[in-house]
């Protein structure tokens, strides 16, 4: 079996596994231990993809297997990495690890919360790895089902309305998928001949400026809602609000850069030409999204809301910088998706921690918790200081990355976006320090809060991850952003040819 | 050549002490982080002296002119073929002196706060943010580009944020710590856009290729023009904009007077010796370009420093919270090494300017950092920060006494002290650039003076107050960094500045020119007497001159409101007019029109849903009269 | 059959029998009357099929033993219904239809 399947192996045989589990300890454990695997087999992969580069195997795609799955119709199970998919892997095996770990007391049927977490994040390596449309948009599906289930059993508060208005949304987003890469298939082959879903042939494919014009907005728009695209953001807040902190971690964390991914693997690398005549609308849009979601987290009362209101301001960041079509910029979006996951899982995590102890997630009914709880105090400034683009930090080297590289663009148009999306870097700060003022500093004014604990091991080793992901990409992420850097190569030169200068 | 390689660990060493201190500091006891932290921080003090006489005397001059050394250097992050950040050292004559500056002040800060901090919670927190500083302010000074300088700066304004907000329970220190954060971000908003602008027209980030006057970064010229000025221009006015935000220059000053909530040794190292003067530093660094690309810039850096020294040393007039006092008289000071720069030419003699301005920081380092590390003596014994609260105190704090004294003298340019050869230059450069200057200078220096020696009077004379228990001396391990300190104070001036720090490198012989000297002098010593007649006994002059301006004065006292203008724009408009409609508007509208589609589907299918009642008998009515229906078109289609 | 008797009249018999087992069937609630109804309209049907049979075959008997057979399936049907009815009785205390809505109670 080779690297990249047993991504999708061993989620299901961690699920066979828990079906046979008798107990809630077995149960926690064999969701550690096959996520553990993962976490190791992600750490293998870097270093094999590390290696046969340097080994000078400069081939788009590395791993690649292609094997025939549905011969009528020409659809492939066909899988293979370059150094983006590679990032995205890594982001999406630490998340779910800490996952499991913040997810630790579940005590409402465990086993079943365990298994569909897995199942969730097993669509999610599916997707990254998978090269033909049809097996991405399969995988895809398969990490969106999970989350009603998983929101609707096991979230808070109105959970059976959030539930359903984000997996409504996000299925009216991934119609629209669906219409678009019915589009790309059936233009194909302009030839004649037999079709195919295959991202690699497509890329290779001429296809008229005018179907793609018409097909960009719906791939866009459709991986766009996922990717919390203003306006389509809404079902964020209220979606992250009710979830269980488990699913907020990995639904932000991982499952909205499938949108971003998505955005430029299939959107901007297939239909160029569109990308760069209709553009324009989009960065506005996402402007107003990075903006937007920065202001919109001043006001709000709830810390889930205050950290979805943020992803969306980042996540809106991701889009802009792909639309920016170039290297500097795209490489700024993969860091900025890898850095905002890890980041906001950590958010999504400490929140869960501090309102299982404090069962409020009203800022104004908690303060001075720094002192009852260090550890997860310190965490949440971390976290924050991550968030507003600290150095040392992943968030910093993200988003310099993306201004430099938006910076490159001449005209007035992109220059007035640029400077607008780099003044939410104050507006960060602002909502950043005011949570961390309110929630962490000062007097405890509930005496109900000062026996409090602090974090447990497993909290401890959850977010502990994390914060050292954070921090390792912010003190070396030379290598991180050679490693996407060239993995662009292609797609770069896709725009550049269709770019009208040329 | 010499090997710089070992610089690093001036930078590194104080990183190694914030992990160690801030992970295991808590296995020990409190006492034993301050002693590491003050070693390690002895340890770089060292290397920085050993690097100075090798920078200075050792290391050859090329035809007479101080070269520009990379001690080290690594690639942090590649952005383009051309835009690389690397992390590295850069020896040249003013980081070589801001070394010895931050630290020597950094050690005698942490000496003191051994004493200071003793039985404080969070000893070994306060102890690790200290050498966090230590560690950002000196990856600041010596970085190679601007963007390695954007790094640190940032994390300079994060360790400020941590030790202002040091006492983390108390409700103004977090606030205090909010603003200072928040207000300086926002001028490194304007930093950040200088820095982008900036590198896209040069195509570099690095120091000694963009700061070439030969090179070509300066040659390539201005760029296009935008609302009347050069690209250069504007971001040089943007990086200034950042430099402003963190030498809390008007407008952006209003954090620096709420920062000295923080522990006041925090006060002494980061908000008057060394991190406020980064901005000064900043356009020091970028001076050529300033100077031959962008001198409208330069004009700004002028205006800007002029106001806010005045602007600031009439408010410190004002105020009774001597910490307070000090953080104005910082900004006053700060004021002038901007407008020191901002009216220097450049290369010799003409940069006079320059040279004064680096001196002035290099001296005021000294004498402010006394003053503040004399206030905590002070409120460490009286247990208050208002002067109307204090008097006598001569007799009880002599150490304290004599040291603040030679500070104010100092700082007042009283020769043969340090502040007196500085400032002289100063008013010597203003001179030489025009006349209105050169009196705003003498007029700054005269306010000085008299805010200084109401400081000290109102402390050490006057009337004796009835204390709690009685004030005593500071432990010796505060009083022996007075003492160092003090010494510096007095000695510092008498170094021959201009043979090693000059705008282009090449020094050049400096001189006391009388015909400055004698005015700026006199000045001093009226303000002081002044001060003196109103301060040193109880008398009701002050009362009588405060209720005869009047309205002035209650507007100096109230700081001209900028922080209720400040405070009207982010909690009135900002909040109320931004964020709330944004807030609401993606409640109810963009929200809303989602649940709005949902609503409507929902009607439709509520009313299309009767038709499925499970009533038998309604299914037959409808089978009924749909059978009829039928029966009757067919019946009509036929007989047709 | 019934010398003299002409077709109109049976068939008019029938339709008056279909009619008033629809207007039953239609308008009564109780579910006993309701299927009362339902056997007014099969054997107004059964009327209309002895009464053809007799006027275009007379040789052939098909519509005779369609009407037999009719009348055994509603007689199964009267049975299956009558138990559910009594089923239902028990269940809610009255067998009027409109209580009927839900499928599960």
């Amino acid at each position: 079996m080779d690297i990249l399947t047993s991504f999708i192996v061993i989620p299901f045989l961690t699920i066979a596994g828990l079906v046979f589990c008798k107990d809630h300890k077995q149960v926690k454990l064999t969701a550690a231990i096959g996520m553990g695997i993962q976490l190791i087999l992600a750490a293998v992969l870097i270093i094999l993809f590390l290696r046969e580069r340097a080994a000078g195997n400069m081939a788009e795609m590395l791993f690649v297997k292609d094997l025939v799955w549905f011969p009528s119709l020409n659809i492939h199970y066909l899988i293979g990495v370059d150094g983006i998919s590679v990032a995205m892997i890594g982001l999406t095996s630490i998340v779910i690890f800490a996952g499991i770990f913040a997810s630790w007391e579940v005590v409402e049927l465990p086993k079943e919360f365990f298994i569909f977490l897995i199942l969730l994040s097993s669509g999610v390596f599916g997707f990254f790895i998978s090269l033909d449309l049809f097996t991405l948009f399969l995988f895809y599906e398969i990490a969106v089902i999970p989350m009603y289930l998983l929101i609707g059993i096991w979230g808070t508060g109105p959970r059976e309305y959030s539930a359903m208005k984000l997996t409504l949304m996000l299925m009216g987003g991934s119609a629209l998928i669906l219409v678009g890469l019915l589009g790309l298939y059936f233009n194909s082959n302009p030839s004649g001949g037999q079709l195919t879903f295959s991202l690699l042939a497509i890329s290779k494919v001429h296809i008229p400026v005018e179907i793609q014009k018409f097909f960009f907005p719906f791939l866009f728009i459709g991986f766009g809602v996922l990717g919390a695209l203003f306006p389509f953001h809404t079902w964020s807040p209220d979606g992250h609000a009710s979830a269980p902190t488990a699913v907020s971690m990995l639904h932000a964390g991982v499952l909205m850069k499938l949108g971003g991914y998505g955005c430029f693997r299939v959107a901007v690398f297939l239909l160029p030409e569109a990308a760069h005549e209709l553009g324009w609308i989009f960065i506005i849009l996402t402007t107003i999204s990075v903006i937007y979601g920065a202001f919109g987290a001043i006001w709000q009362k709830d810390l889930k809301y205050i950290n979805a209101y943020s992803s969306v301001s980042h996540c809106g960041m991701v889009l802009f910088a792909i639309l920016m079509f170039n290297k500097t910029a795209m490489t700024g979006a993969v860091l900025q998706m890898i850095s905002h996951g890890i980041m906001t899982a950590l958010f999504f995590a400490l929140i869960g921690m501090i309102y299982g102890r404090t069962h409020t997630r009203y800022i104004n009914e908690m303060g001075g918790l720094m002192k009852v709880m260090p550890f997860l105090g310190v965490a949440y400034v971390i976290g924050g200081l991550a968030s507003l683009g600290l150095p040392g930090f992943s968030g910093f080297v993200a988003e310099m990355t993306i201004f430099v590289g938006a910076f490159q663009n001449v005209d007035a148009f992109h220059r007035v976006a640029t400077i607008i999306a780099v003044s939410s870097i104050v507006v960060t700060a602002v909502y950043i320090l005011r949570v961390v003022g309110i929630l962490l500093l000062g007097k405890i004014n509930n005496e109900h809060y000062e026996h409090l604990g602090d974090a447990k091991w497993y909290e401890r080793l959850s977010t502990g991850v994390l914060i050292f992901g954070i921090t390792a990409i912010g003190m070396a992420p030379l290598w991180l952003s050679e490693m996407i850097n060239g993995g662009l190569g292609p797609i770069i030169q896709r725009l550049l040819m269709a770019s009208p200068i040329h | 050549m010499i090997n710089f390689g070992y610089t690093v660990w001036i930078v590194l060493i104080p990183l190694f002490l914030f992990i160690l201190i801030g992970f295991f500091g808590h296995k020990f006891k409190p006492i034993v982080s301050g002693i590491i932290g003050t070693s390690g921080l002895f340890a770089s003090m060292a290397i920085s002296y050993f690097t100075a006489y090798q920078y200075f005397f050792v290391l050859p001059k090329v035809g007479e002119t101080f070269v520009k050394v990379i001690g080290f250097e690594t690639t942090w992050l590649r952005f383009t073929e051309k835009l690389v950040i690397h992390l590295g050292v850069l020896l040249d004559p003013i980081s070589v002196m801001m070394l010895i500056v931050i630290t020597t002040v950094s050690f005698m800060v942490h000496l003191y706060s051994i004493g200071y901090m003793e039985g404080e919670k969070g000893y070994m927190r306060f102890f690790s943010f200290l050498s966090l500083f230590s560690f950002s302010m000196l990856g600041l000074v010596v970085a190679t580009n601007i963007f390695q300088m954007y790094i640190f700066w940032e994390l300079v304004g994060v360790s400020s944020y941590l030790l202002i907000g040091f006492y983390y329970t108390k409700d103004t220190a977090v606030a205090a710590s909010k603003k200072a954060f928040i207000v300086t971000r926002f001028a490194d908003l304007g930093f950040l856009i200088g820095i982008l602008l900036l590198s896209f027209n040069t195509g570099t980030f690095d120091f000694i290729t963009l700061t070439d006057p030969k090179g070509a970064a300066i040659a390539q010229g201005s760029g296009i023009m935008f609302l009347g000025l050069s690209t250069m221009t504007w971001s040089m006015i943007f990086i200034f904009m950042g430099g402003a935000g963190k030498s809390a220059m008007f407008p952006l000053h209003i954090w620096l007077p709420d920062a000295m909530e923080g522990p006041t040794p925090v006060s002494a190292l980061i908000h008057a010796a060394t991190m406020v003067v980064a901005g000064v530093y900043l356009v020091a660094r970028l001076f050529p370009i300033f100077h031959f690309s962008a001198p409208v810039a330069l004009d700004v850096v002028m205006y800007v420093g002029a106001f806010s020294s005045i602007f600031a040393a009439v408010i410190a007039c004002t105020q009774f919270d001597i910490k307070r006092v000090l953080a104005y008289s910082t900004m006053s000071q700060i004021g002038m090494m901007m407008f020191a720069l901002g009216v220097s030419g450049y290369g010799e003699e003409a940069g006079l300017g320059f040279m004064a301005s680096m001196f002035h920081l290099f001296t005021h380092a000294f004498f402010k950092a006394l003053l503040f590390l004399g206030a905590g003596a002070i409120i460490h014994a009286v247990h208050s920060n208002y002067m109307n609260e204090m008097g006598g105190l001569r007799k009880h704090l002599p150490i304290t006494h004599i040291t603040f004294l030679i500070a104010c003298l100092a700082i007042a340019g009283i020769p043969p002290l340090a502040g007196f050869f500085s400032k002289d230059e100063i008013l010597a450069a203003s001179h030489q650039k025009a006349m209105w200057i050169f009196i705003l200078g003498l007029i700054i220096s005269g306010l000085t003076a008299f805010y200084m020696f109401r400081l000290y009077f109102s402390i050490f004379w006057g009337k004796d107050q009835h204390y709690h228990h009685t004030p005593h001396e500071a432990p010796k391990v505060m009083t022996i960094p007075l003492m160092l300190l003090s010494l510096g104070a007095i000695f510092a001036g008498l170094l021959p500045f201009s043979s090693f720090v000059t705008s282009d490198g090449k020094p050049f012989a400096s001189h006391i020119d009388m015909a400055i000297a004698i005015p700026a002098v006199l000045v001093g010593v009226i303000g002081a007497l002044t001060a003196m007649v109103f301060y040193r006994k109880e008398t009701n002059i002050p009362e009588k001159i405060s209720g005869f301006l009047g309205g002035f004065y209650r507007a100096a006292f109230r700081k001209f409101y900028i922080d209720e203008i400040y405070l009207f724009i982010t909690r009135k408009i900002i909040f109320n007019y931004v964020s709330r409609p944004i807030a609401w508007f993606d409640r109810h509208i963009v929200d809303g029109s989602m649940n709005g589609i949902s609503y409507v589907t929902n009607e439709v299918s509520g009313r299309i849903k009767g038709l499925q009642s499970g009533q038998l008998q309604t299914y037959a009515w409808v089978f009924v009269t749909g059978a009829v229906a039928l029966a009757l078109t067919f019946i009509y289609l036929w007989t047709n | 059959m019934f010398e003299g008797v002409p077709l109109n009249w049976f068939l008019i018999t029938a339709t008056l029998m279909f009619f008033i087992g629809i207007y039953g069937f239609l308008v009564r609630k109780n579910l006993i009357t309701m299927l009362m109804s339902l056997e007014l309209i099969l054997n107004s049907v059964n009327i209309n099929f002895v009464a053809f049979n007799k006027l275009l075959y007379p040789q052939h008997l098909e519509g005779m033993f369609f009407t037999v057979f009719i009348i055994a399936v509603a007689a199964a049907e009267a049975s299956v219904a009558i138990a559910i009815i009594i089923n239902i009785y028990r269940r809610l205390v009255n067998i009027d239809v409109e209580n009927m809505n839900e499928m599960k109670n």
